[in-house]
């Protein structure tokens, strides 16, 4: 894969227009977004269930290590590898530490917007 | 398998499973004449809509039978002065509330009664500037609305996916689309190719896309999806025509999304009425959850059993289910063949000729979809 790996410090998080939904007639979770429903396994719905807009890739890893047996270095590419294939499908979004990159992409957005 | 269970149009015992998804097209009044409209030929008049309240009975039943999103359409559904009643009620239900709109007629005011009730805006665009979208809309400064209500949908924050409805009139100019879908910021385009069906079908001569033309947008899509990767995503339906394999319609028939037209007909696929041999049940009369489970037209070719060879023994059956039935319907005048966009059917070669020969025209006068007067009231 050629792309840039994503930052540690990078805050991942659901935009508006994508959530967690528990689907009671399936007995299953799932992430809803624009044209797609996407079932979720534990670990995927694991993952998501810890983004909460404040904590960074590295924090959300570290949070996961703490609670599951798996080993870190599993944890941490599971968490990657799931993290990527959703923001390359604009269902995660990516914020710099702090949350200042979710104001930086409110910017950029007026910037596109006025062009 | 009890006896009594769901059965194909061939007497095979058959598995329902739920629904995802549902079309709720809340009138088929539009501002817009688009010459490709997924309407039926046969508009529904306005008169025999469902209410509000009826619109509201649906989704919670549809809820309950597992659909997790609703796609809320038209004709234009901000036609509906009551759309913000009917859209609450849809999220009320626990759905993801999705709405596919042209932009006109959708103000400031309402728009913002809708935030934080609809999750995500779908905005058709006709072409890249007026002189294109208002020719192919038939409709005088729809571009220039369209980005006004670009504007608003984004101030309030909406999450926005552009559908580019593409043909020979404005293929070449899909690079454009993309950079403006980008430049709007938008998390999505999607770039339909026309469906031949029912108004299309009308205008075939205008909007056949070429052979290169076809060639060439699939080259400009996989570029640009390489491009855009992490920043917008492409999702793209190719010309049917040119295509070696059809398309897998809906899903597969009943499996995964049905349709409630403007006066509350369940369908199992927009241009389902074109088969008229099936028989479609209404929701003001029978339970959502009755239709889909049991009703003829839902079960008639659900599953793999039904279908005819050369489909029955090839390979592809469970990724196309045969492909498209009204459009078996319209080229062979049966629903129960192969799709004819298939290299397999025996009727490709025709239909392939046919293509060609409309893509070859250079006519351009539009047959607009319009709604009579006497529809209208």
């Amino acid at each position: 894969m050629s792309r840039p790996r994503i930052s540690n410090a990078a805050v991942p998080y659901l935009p508006r227009g994508v959530r967690l939904h528990d689907d009671r007639v399936r007995g299953i979770r799932v992430l809803l977004a624009p044209e797609r429903a996407m079932q979720l396994d534990p670990v995927g719905d694991a993952i998501l269930s810890e983004l909460n807009g404040k904590r960074s890739l590295a924090e959300v890893i570290l949070v996961l290590c703490n609670r599951y047996a798996a080993p870190a270095e599993q944890i941490e590419s599971d968490v990657r590898e799931f993290i990527t294939g959703l923001v390359d499908r604009r269902m995660v979004f990516l914020a710099e530490e702090g949350g200042a990159g979710i104001a930086a992409d409110a910017a950029k957005a007026e910037v596109a917007h006025a062009g | 398998m009890p006896d009594d269970g769901p059965r194909d149009i061939l007497g095979n015992p058959v598995l329902v499973a739920p629904p995802m998804a549902m079309l709720a097209e809340l009138t088929h009044r539009c501002p817009l004449a688009c010459p490709y409209c997924s309407n039926p030929v046969e508009l529904a008049r306005v008169q025999t809509e469902l209410s509000a309240a009826e619109w509201a009975d649906i989704f919670a039943q549809a809820a309950a039978m597992g659909v997790l999103q609703v796609h809320l359409s038209g004709g234009e559904p901000a036609s509906r002065r009551d759309l913000t009643q009917i859209a609450t009620s849809a999220r009320d239900a626990g759905l993801y509330v999705n709405l596919i709109t042209s932009g006109i007629g959708l103000t400031e005011t309402r728009l913002r009664e809708l935030d934080g009730v609809v999750d995500h805006v779908q905005l058709s665009l006709q072409g890249i500037d007026a002189e294109m979208a208002d020719w192919i809309s038939g409709y005088g400064g729809s571009f220039s609305r369209k980005m006004q209500a670009v504007e608003w949908i984004r101030a309030i924050g909406f999450p926005l996916t552009l559908n580019a409805v593409v043909h020979r009139q404005n293929l070449d100019r899909l690079p454009e689309m993309i950079d403006l879908a980008e430049r709007l910021g938008c998390r999505r385009i999607e770039v339909a190719t026309v469906q031949f069906h029912g108004w299309a079908d009308l205008n075939r001569r205008p909007l056949m896309p070429t052979q290169a033309q076809a060639i060439r947008a699939r080259e400009v899509v996989l570029a640009a999806r390489e491009r855009l990767r992490g920043r917008m995503v492409i999702d793209y339906v190719p010309a049917d025509h040119h295509a070696a394999h059809p398309k897998s319609c809906m899903g597969g028939w009943g499996s995964t999304g049905l349709n409630i037209a403007p006066d509350g007909v369940v369908l199992p696929c927009h241009a389902a009425q074109t088969i008229q041999s099936l028989r479609f049940d209404n929701a003001r009369e029978r339970p959502l959850a009755e239709i889909w489970r049991d009703s003829t037209a839902f079960n008639a070719f659900r599953g793999t059993a039904w279908l005819p060879e050369p489909c029955q023994s090839c390979d592809r059956r469970e990724l196309d289910f045969g492909g498209c039935r009204c459009q078996a319907m319209a080229v062979a005048g049966d629903a129960m063949v192969t799709d004819p966009v298939c290299t397999r059917s025996p009727l490709n070669a025709r239909l392939r000729a046919e293509a060609e020969a409309d893509a070859a025209s250079d006519d351009t006068a539009l047959v607009y979809r319009r709604m009579s007067r006497e529809l209208r009231s």
